[in-house]
């Protein structure tokens, strides 16, 4: 899993079935610090996660699916978890 | 997934069993502020609606050919959502 922050949101109209729905955020990947990467992703929400917030970001396609009790849902990367802190103790 | 503009399109002549009549498009990679990043790539389209010009969000590796009506195929890039709007949050 990855770290990262919400930094905004998609949407459209056109878009694969499986994703009706579902909200995509866009997700600035963090290091332990807090500081942006500049890296993104665009992920689907399974927790509720808000504007701004620290997030746990899985990126690998059997453990998203699970997730959505999907067999065949094209899906990647999904927020599963919210953070309150990080704690770096090196 | 990421972000991406469809640049144009690529016919090709022949293709693997299970491709046939897949729009293939170019993708130039963007980042999270909008602008090109990397290089520009070959998606299949699994909307069948994008065309030159368009936002789109585009999703990589395994889950790409899992989009697509057929789903064991080679693909490795595919177009899952057409992007109406992006909002930034505060």
């Amino acid at each position: 899993m990855i770290l990262g922050r919400i930094i905004g949101e998609i949407h459209g109209t056109i878009k694969h079935p499986f994703y009706e729905g579902k909200r995509l955020l866009i997700v600035e990947k963090i290091n332990p610090a807090g500081a942006g990467t500049g890296d993104y992703l665009i992920a689907s929400d399974a927790v509720g996660a808000g504007s701004g917030e620290d997030v746990l970001v899985l990126d690998e396609g059997n453990g998203a699916r699970q997730v959505y009790e999907s067999a065949d849902g094209p899906v990647r990367s999904v927020i599963v978890g919210v953070i309150d802190d990080i704690y770096d103790a090196s | 997934m990421l972000l991406g503009r469809v640049i144009g399109q690529v016919v090709p002549c022949i293709v693997t069993t299970g491709l046939e009549g897949v729009p293939m498009l170019l993708v130039q990679p963007l980042d999270k502020a909008m602008k090109p990043k990397g290089k520009v790539l070959v998606a299949a389209d699994a909307t069948r609606m994008a065309g030159p010009g368009e936002l789109v969000a585009y999703e990589g590796g395994r889950e790409a050919a899992m989009a697509l009506e057929t789903t064991f195929v080679p693909v490795d890039h595919a177009i899952i959502a057409i992007v109406d709007g992006v909002n930034y949050l505060p």
